[in-house]
């Protein structure tokens, strides 16, 4: 039972690596760079989010929608304003951008909120579901953070495969000129890729906090490295990748830190990575592109 | 000296001018510190800004020439630190010295971070492009927990080691060395200037001259085309494996002067942000441009110091003008506006 009770903490942060994998992995698909800030907008959601029903005293619901309205603001202001000028930049000079954009976002949220830690009161309260006699216990976050990560999964699979945008966002990410050629419009949609990323990114957020409640401006880095590593774990780029990327790697963390060691718990993820790249250099599900002369 | 004479005149001209601009600027600085015009914050700058310096240059050798972007350069500094100091005190009673013990010690380090380059070069160097980029990230998060959570300590019977917690069961009057997530504390801070510009033009004859040789070449040939090099006979894993321990073993030394310019050092100050932090400097001082990262690191390091007016506001003006500087450079639209100041043509 204890096996089944890591296994439900180990989804359940899955599922909020994967939200947050999926941001990256789409924005990589289609603008081919590392958004290193993708983290830091995690906690901007968070931060958005408390305060609405803290401060203003909104209801949950409106606090998140709020939290992943600002978050695609964000997104797209911050691609028109440091991505969008470099799209024929060398990839390495968009990656320090993005830095500088994490830090920027950093240092803004550290003078806005300070660096104490705010404890973040769970969107759905802290009630708990026994089940077999209580030896087995599901927080009702659990519950509401895997039920999310499907609903986003579902919809964005959806969204990507039907409609017009997420068709000329697939024709993007496999070839931008051919794409224009189409008459797609390759500028607006990276653009509307950064803000759906954002967007989701900020439900990530919320229900990052929601689950593990100290809201600080780095609270996002880690997290952020995480899902990254899920992204490429998954084969960067794929969506379906970047969830079975994210449970996977929630999975292992958590029993890692059950079995293993707590202080490990980093160490054993990275390795796992490391022999899955090493055994698949593409990703679980990525595609392994053969090079043309 | 038959390498030196076939180099191509701005070759050899930027290579002595680098030194000669080194030397210099280290003469200007030891006359600054005998006159007592520095000031003291910036006199304690001058250790860590060389050992940026050295770990700008080695990871220019990766970034810059063989083009392999690597994330962890902060887990081979994180290595040679540890290994250095412990080193360092182990050594404390048999070398009196202090730069004979620095000596001894930066070599252990970087011994001990190129063995660490090699063994992760082995499966590292396999992958390619971004997949690359992100083991190189795991290798040195795995480096930082490793460290938050190994023991070392040395008494009377030799040193003992322990992993997870501690359990090295010291006899009466041993010393821990390295006390897990508290890191090495009681540091003899043996580390000078002189010696991190030692460092730093060993560091400069090291790379300058890998760089304007077979090796070298070969490496930018790997880097511009891998399969064309490939095909005229350059063995990539080899060269890429050469180079890639070479920046660690340099970036091991550079730690170790580092941390014995503290009195603690801990695990957690090399981690993914000082990676990135040495990424910057390549990358602004220039891809292969090795006089430009020695600019970039120093600058780079100097500048938050030199915000400190603005207080809280400074890290926030130091990532706007990180974004303002990757823009000017790189973007066209700013390219075109200094170009038409310049009467030059636009593109």
């Amino acid at each position: 039972m204890t096996f089944l009770n890591f296994l439900i903490s180990g989804i359940s942060l899955g599922s909020i690596y994967a939200i947050i994998a999926l941001g990256y992995t789409m924005v990589y698909g289609i603008a081919k760079m590392l958004n290193f800030a993708h983290g830091d907008v995690i906690m901007v959601g968070g931060y958005v989010c408390f305060y609405a029903m803290y401060r203003f005293g909104l209801p949950p619901a409106a606090g998140v929608a709020l939290a992943a309205a600002a978050c695609t603001m964000l997104g797209i202001v911050v691609e028109k304003l440091a991505y969008k000028p470099l799209r024929a930049a060398p990839s390495l000079a968009v990656l320090i951008t993005a830095i500088g954009v994490s830090y920027f976002l950093q240092n803004t949220a550290l003078l806005l909120w300070t660096s104490n830690p705010k404890v973040f009161p769970s969107v759905v309260g802290r009630g708990v579901i026994r089940l077999f006699d209580g030896r087995l216990s599901v927080s009702h976050v659990t519950i509401v953070t895997i039920c999310s990560c499907v609903i986003v999964m579902s919809v964005l699979s959806w969204f990507v495969a039907k409609t017009r945008l997420g068709r000329a966002m697939r024709a993007c990410s496999e070839d931008k000129a051919a794409a224009q050629l189409m008459g797609v419009n390759v500028n607006a949609t990276i653009s509307a890729t950064f803000a759906i990323g954002s967007g989701l990114a900020a439900i990530a957020g919320v229900l990052l906090c929601s689950a593990y409640p100290t809201l600080m401006p780095t609270t996002g880095s880690l997290p952020g490295i995480k899902a990254f590593t899920a992204a490429v774990f998954g084969g960067i780029g794929s969506i379906p990748g970047a969830l079975l990327g994210g449970l996977l790697l929630g999975v292992i963390e958590i029993f890692a830190k059950a079995y293993i060691s707590t202080q490990l718990s980093d160490a054993v993820v990275f390795a796992v990575l490391i022999v899955v790249l090493l055994v698949r250099p593409a990703g679980l599900l990525g595609v392994q592109r053969q090079e043309k002369v | 000296m038959k390498r030196l004479i076939n180099l191509k005149r701005s070759e050899y001209r930027l290579m002595w001018g680098t030194y000669a601009a080194v030397t210099l600027a280290f003469l200007v600085l030891q006359a600054m510190i005998a006159t007592r015009s520095l000031s003291a914050s910036m006199r304690g700058m001058l250790v860590p800004i060389c050992a940026y310096m050295v770990m700008a240059v080695s990871l220019n050798l990766v970034v810059g020439v063989l083009g392999e972007l690597s994330l962890g350069h902060a887990g081979f500094m994180s290595v040679g630190a540890f290994c250095g100091v412990a080193c360092a005190i182990i050594l404390q009673k048999a070398v009196p010295a202090a730069p004979v013990r620095l000596a001894l010690s930066m070599g252990a380090g970087a011994a001990a971070a190129g063995l660490a380059g090699f063994l992760i070069g082995i499966p590292v160097l396999r992958l390619r492009g971004d997949y690359l980029a992100i083991v190189t990230l795991a290798f040195g998060e795995i480096i930082k927990s490793v460290f938050n959570n190994f023991y070392l300590g040395m008494d009377k019977a030799g040193l003992h080691f322990s992993m997870l917690s501690d359990t090295t069961g010291l006899l009466k009057g041993g010393r821990m060395i390295i006390n897990g997530p508290m890191g090495i504390g009681g540091i003899r801070k043996i580390a000078t200037f002189g010696a991190g510009f030692a460092l730093v033009m060993i560091a400069l004859a090291v790379v300058f001259n890998l760089v304007h040789s077979r090796y070298g070449r070969a490496f930018m040939a790997i880097r511009d085309d891998r399969i064309a090099a490939e095909s005229v006979g350059i063995d990539a894993t080899k060269y890429k494996m050469i180079a890639f321990v070479v920046s660690a073993a340099l970036a091991g030394a550079a730690g170790c002067l580092f941390a014995l310019n503290y009195s603690t050092i801990v695990a957690n100050k090399f981690d993914f942000n000082t990676s990135i932090l040495v990424l910057v400097f390549v990358v602004l001082g220039g891809q292969g441009n090795i006089p430009g990262s020695l600019i970039a690191a120093a600058a780079l390091t100097v500048l938050p110091e030199k915000l400190r007016s603005f207080a809280d506001y400074r890290m926030l003006l130091y990532a706007v003008l990180l974004i303002a500087i990757m823009l000017g450079k790189n973007s066209a639209g700013a390219r075109n506006f200094f170009a038409r100041f310049r009467g030059g043509k636009e593109e």
